[in-house]
């Protein structure tokens, strides 16, 4: 039972897809609807991604101080590892679960609210595919932002840990800044641009899906826009794991 | 015209099938106000939904001029859609625009006018309906009545052939009831467009009632006007109608001065 309704749901999930991804009615609309997007759920969580990224870093930086006490091991192994924790995973994959919490339930919310006040059904009767009205902006305007964020995150997080060096002197700065240079892989970084975009694929998409679909009243919008933020981290680990294995190995 | 011929929608429920409508046939005329009407749960919604399309019926065709929307593909069913104008029951208004906004809607996606033409085409409408100076509102800014003649400006926008309201005067005081209804009963006969209104709303079917569908508990119970209804014999219509005082009242007084039933339909 629990097999066959999530087939259904996944199978009505590719549909919305499909009515999602075609040509727009008007380009211009389009075009003015995915820069709104794109300053509305890119440029609005650009503080939030700040003040995350400086405290993981700095978090970062002292736990792995802590936690490396071998005297053989070198000291810039703090700033080293710091850098590896964030391109790896920190600045895609975690940040992508906290902007989940944020994008998915504003999309699922603003969209479910759309559904139960029945303005999907005006633009549906008015002739105009709705789901690519709606989402395709979204979507597009996520994907492209996104990268963009990732790169603030890295930035910001390995200033975090180069803060709180200088606030509490566990490492000199100097050591951090040696230790973040070491053993330097560029692909790394690009392994971290490339998952954001699948990640912000399934933010969009996903929470766009559930708002959609919501059938009642105000608590279901409620319910949907949790349901959202819960399958797009499921999907999000998931797709992690699977993007790690390729491309690390 | 729109003609609906033998239509029955039923809808998967866990456990088994409810079917909702049985073996509909009614006409809807050009330049009429055609209503249906019905308790709550008898229907009359989804008949609405079977005929602008948001459902599809499990039998039966429903005719807009003789296009069967039932079996048109994407392309026609758009364009169709294009002749349809919709007033739904919590007006649907765009939250994220003024009520400018909300009226050009349509004619930016639609329509091949430069933004002056549209700009004056959608002003034209705003006045239409009584709503001038609020242009730049919010629809959170305005009250139901200016809600709704917002929404029904933007559904004439695009000069519809066909008009649906679905239970207009919900949420409004009788007086305000009565200018909506006024006003889609003008605009019918002033674009001569057909105007399917769905309500409960006994004041709106005494009062702009030209072509009535009573529909109880998913059958076509009685079709007649305005006049007609207060005299016919039929129980369940008459349970409908005359559920107040008031109308009892009427009733009354119209068989003392000499009225009487209609036969049964």
């Amino acid at each position: 039972m629990i097999l066959t309704n999530s087939l259904n749901q996944f199978g009505d999930y590719c549909l919305f897809l499909w009515r999602t991804f075609s040509i727009p009615e008007k380009w211009r609309e389009f075009f003015k609807r995915y820069l709104n997007e794109i300053s509305k759920l890119g440029i609005d969580s650009i503080p939030l991604i700040i003040i995350v990224s400086l405290f993981i870093g700095s978090l970062c930086t002292i736990l792995i101080k802590l936690n490396i006490t071998n005297p053989l091991m070198p000291r810039y192994a703090v700033g080293m590892t710091t850098r590896e924790i964030i391109l790896l995973e920190f600045s895609s994959s975690i940040l992508c679960l906290i902007l989940s919490g944020k994008i998915g339930s504003n999309i699922a919310s603003e969209i479910g609210t759309m559904r139960v006040t029945e303005q999907i059904d005006a633009l549906d009767i008015m002739g105009i595919n709705s789901a690519n009205y709606l989402v395709m902006p979204k979507i597009t305007g996520l994907v492209t932002i996104m990268p963009f964020m990732v790169i603030i995150c890295m930035g910001t997080s390995l200033l975090g840990g180069y803060l709180i060096c200088i606030l509490t002197g566990i490492i000199s700065t100097d050591t951090y800044i040696y230790g973040i240079q070491t053993m330097f892989i560029e692909w790394y970084v690009w392994f971290a641009l490339i998952k954001s975009l699948f990640f912000a694929f399934i933010i969009s998409s996903v929470s766009a899906y559930y708002g959609y679909t919501v059938q009642g009243g105000s608590t279901d919008v409620g319910k949907a826009s949790t349901d959202a933020v819960v399958m797009s981290n499921i999907m999000i680990l998931l797709v992690d794991v699977i993007l790690t294995k390729l491309m690390l190995q | 015209m729109i003609e609906v011929k033998n239509v029955e929608k039923s809808f998967k429920e866990d456990g088994g099938v409810r079917q909702v409508l049985y073996n509909i046939n009614a006409k809807f005329y050009d330049g009429k106000t055609n209503l249906i009407i019905g308790q709550s749960g008898s229907g009359k919604t989804v008949l609405v939904k079977n005929i602008v399309g948001l459902f599809k019926p499990d039998v039966g065709q429903i005719l807009y001029d003789g296009r069967d929307i039932t079996v048109m593909d994407r392309k026609q069913l758009k364009a169709l859609r294009n002749e349809i104008g919709m007033l739904f029951q919590g007006s649907a208004l765009f939250d994220s625009e003024t009520v400018l906004g909300n009226v050009i809607f349509p004619l930016k996606m639609f329509s091949k006018m430069s933004a002056e033409e549209q700009r004056e085409r959608a002003q034209f409408c705003i006045d239409r309906v009584n709503l001038t100076g609020s242009e730049n509102k919010y629809p959170s800014e305005l009250s139901g009545g200016m809600q709704k003649r917002a929404a029904i400006a933007r559904a004439i926008a695009l000069n519809p052939r066909y008009l649906f309201c679905d239970e207009p005067n919900s949420g409004l005081d009788p007086k305000t009831s009565i200018v909506i209804d006024e006003l889609l009963s003008d605009i019918t006969h002033e674009y001569g467009i057909t105007t399917i209104i769905n309500t409960h709303d006994m004041n709106s079917v005494m009062g702009i009632g030209e072509n009535i569908v009573f529909i109880n508990k998913g059958h076509v119970g009685w079709i007649g006007n305005k006049e007609e209804i207060y005299n016919v014999d039929n129980d369940d219509l008459n349970n409908f109608v005359y559920a107040t005082d008031l109308f009892r009242d009427v009733r009354k007084y119209r068989r003392e001065h000499g009225y009487t039933p209609t036969k049964v339909v």
